[in-house]
């Protein structure tokens, strides 16, 4: 086998020698909430085996920059959608590690009661306000949002974050041709890893046409960035969410990256023969905590000791959060029954 | 919520369907609702193809953007899941979107965001998200409508839960359904059907509801209770109208809801008769004569003195000639024949 879908980026060699446009605290938390994301996703896979955490789970290890950069640039009322890979996004918009895991451990105070599991870890109150687990679902949805901001004058904007292979649903479409009629608040957010479950982009789509390009068809910015740098990322974002702020309408944004381990469950399942194991090998060298660690360390903004307090304290939280989720109390028979309707 | 407020303060409440007042068609009905609700809550939008157009959809949208701007009223592109999503995800936001259809064979094309996303973000999300939208379609019968402009799906989606259907048969209901629908916080299709339109009826002015999920007595009589809805239930009153000489006296209930379904009505008039007619203009088998049929069959045994009978559409698809239809359809000869075997 070959390496078929290689990094094309340029890593942080592009701002070596570049003015620092951020400030200290704000990419030390980058690099903190990426690190904190992973370890997470490290323990969950860990612990899966013991199948108590009864959920489908897809695990965003390679992902973290997208998360984190884009949800940094939000506001906590923003509002974000996204499909059946959630744990990344979950926690970069805020959300409760505690109440994720319980709703991992099937229990009564997850974040949707139990109701959702891993690909719906629905919390309004840090603005993660729907998912689907129909690949496409959500991106309607989350510009039907943006239309209810835009009629109520309302300055929040929407992200509706989907893989490539969204890109072949209609809905995804139909979606992004009424953001750029309506000039919706609206910022469709494509992660293409090139892979849909075991399929390649290559037997999906036809070579030659990029992505972000499809969308510029429909008449609105299209921009590809590179996915595993969180200030490309962050910056990307900040500018559509500018844009959408001031009712310019929506951009569609595709980071290219890649999913580090299978498609569903843990561990990485390149040996089965879809890809080449040593492409996974050439993408773990653009590791996207990694990368900006030895830029930060460039800087001189960050340093080895304080990397290891991190540590430290996210390995803490960590495990109190298992401990919590694993004690928390299992739903009853009489909570299967509420919530059908809406009173 | 102003909703709930100006409801109150209309003293809105179920009037019994008015024998005297002022007498409005069908169209004019559900219109006068749209108007009502447009006025009453600046959160309604109303949203369909042709909305706008200068003689509206079907009338029942006319002019309604020259009133309320074309921002709360409009036109939209013809992407019926992509929509159906947008109405789902402002519904989840505080818009009550009413989302026109000329069919409901175009509503096929949304089942994906109807089934599977409006219907279950409420469950989905622990009661969290309420998702008050009302989807509107007029089926179809006659001059060629054939086997894709004819299909009365409600039997499709009776099994959803957390959704509601509704289908009214006199103006009156049209408009107090209608406003029912938009006031509530769940997913509501409406079915209308095209030859009910062309009614007229007694409406009173103003704001009233008829509340969802209550069936009515059109008639009452001893010898069989007959139940149905919309088109259905007017064929088979005039069926009764017919039989006026023979004595027979039946309980005629217009259910006007199918979900929630008024089981009460439906057994209380069954421990009475003993006898019970399901009619429907959609498909028998599988549908709302073969559900009602088996509750029937399942609660209300005892009392049964003959078999449950129902007269819906054979296992066929809707031919597009005039007499294959003309035999396809039953009409008010075949249903008081049924009526006259059961007695
Ligand atoms: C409509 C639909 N078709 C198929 C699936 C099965 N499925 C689940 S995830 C997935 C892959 C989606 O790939 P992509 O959108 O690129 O996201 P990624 O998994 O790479 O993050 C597929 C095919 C589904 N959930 N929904």
């Amino acid at each position: 086998m070959t390496i078929k879908y290689k990094y094309s980026g340029r890593g942080y060699s592009s701002r070596e020698n570049q003015a620092l446009s951020l400030d200290k605290e704000l990419l030390v938390a980058f690099y903190r909430d990426m690190l904190r994301i992973r370890r997470i996703e490290e323990e969950i896979e860990s612990r899966y085996h013991e199948d108590e955490m009864k959920s489908p789970i897809h695990l965003v290890m390679g992902h973290e920059a997208v998360s984190v950069g884009s949800c940094s640039a939000l506001k906590k009322d923003d509002l974000i959608y996204c499909g059946h890979r959630t744990h990344g996004h979950y926690l970069a918009k805020g959300g409760s590690l505690k109440g994720m895991l319980s709703e991992l451990y099937c229990r009564i105070n997850g974040c949707a009661g139990s109701r959702g599991g891993s690909m719906h870890l629905l919390d309004k109150s840090v603005g993660m306000a729907g998912s689907s687990a129909i690949v496409a679902g959500a991106i309607p949805i989350a510009t039907g949002a943006a239309l209810s901001f835009q009629l109520k004058k309302q300055e929040q904007v929407v992200v509706a974050y989907l893989g490539d292979a969204a890109t072949e649903e209609g809905a995804c479409w139909e979606a992004v041709n009424f953001a750029a009629l309506k000039k919706l608040p609206v910022i469709f957010f494509c992660e293409n890893n090139f892979f849909s479950v075991c399929s390649s982009l290559e037997v999906r789509q036809p070579a030659n046409v990029e992505i972000y390009k499809k969308a510029e068809g429909f008449g609105l910015p299209g921009v590809q960035i590179d996915g595993t740098q969180v200030l490309d990322v962050y910056e990307a974002t900040q500018k559509a969410v500018a844009r959408a702020r001031k009712g310019e309408g929506p951009t569609f944004i595709e980071a290219l990256t890649y999913r580090w381990r299978g498609h569903g469950g843990a561990g990485d399942d390149s040996a089965s023969g879809y890809r080449d194991p040593e492409e996974v090998r050439h993408w773990e060298q653009f590791c996207p905590i990694n990368g900006l660690y030895d830029y930060l360390v460039k800087k001189g903004l960050y340093n080895a000791a304080e990397k290891d307090l991190a540590e430290k304290e996210i390995t803490a939280e960590i495990q109190e959060a298992f401990e919590f989720a694993i004690s928390s109390p299992n739903p009853e028979e009489k909570d299967l029954y509420t919530h059908v309707y809406s009173p | 919520m102003p909703w709930a407020e100006a409801l109150i303060a209309s003293k809105s409440e179920e009037l019994p369907s008015p024998q005297e007042g002022r007498v409005l068609s069908y169209v004019d009905a559900l219109h006068e609702a749209l108007a009502l609700a447009l006025g009453l809550d600046p959160n309604v939008i109303v949203l369909g193809q042709g909305v706008n157009d200068p003689k509206g959809m079907f009338g029942v949208t006319t002019g309604l953007h020259k009133n309320f701007g074309i921002e709360r009223v409009f036109d939209t592109p013809l992407s019926e899941e992509g929509l159906f999503g947008v109405c789902t995800g402002a519904a989840m936001n505080g818009i009550r979107p009413v989302y026109l259809h000329n069919r409901p064979d175009f509503l096929l094309l949304a089942f994906n965001q109807i089934v599977s996303h409006a219907s279950k973000f409420h469950y989905l999300d622990n009661g969290e998200t309420s998702v008050p939208l009302v989807s509107w379609a007029a089926i179809g019968r006659g001059w060629g409508s054939g086997a894709q402009h004819s299909q009365a799906i409600q039997g499709l989606l009776l099994g959803v839960p957390g959704l509601k259907i509704v289908m009214p048969s006199t103006p009156y209901d049209a408009k107090g359904l209608m406003l029912a629908a938009i006031a509530d916080n769940n997913p509501v299709l409406i079915f209308e059907h095209r030859w009910c339109m062309r009614n007229k009826g007694v409406v009173p002015e103003g704001i009233y509801e008829v509340p969802l999920g209550k069936g009515v007595y059109r008639q009452t009589g001893n010898d069989l209770t007959i139940v149905g809805t919309s088109h259905s239930i007017e064929l088979a009153t005039q069926a009764m109208g017919e039989l006026s000489d023979s004595g027979i006296t039946a309980d005629v209930i217009d259910l006007r809801t199918l979900k929630p379904l008024d089981e009460d009505i439906i057994f209380e008039s069954v421990r009475k008769t003993g006898k019970i007619l399901i009619v429907d203009t959609g498909w028998e088998m599988g549908g709302v004569c073969a559900e009602i049929g088996c509750l029937v069959a399942e609660k209300c045994f005892s009392s049964l003195k003959a078999p449950v009978r129902r007269i819906g559409l054979p296992d066929i698809p809707t031919p597009a000639g005039y007499t294959l239809e003309q035999l396809l359809y039953p009409d008010v000869q075949r249903i008081a024949g049924v009526i006259k075997e059961m007695v």
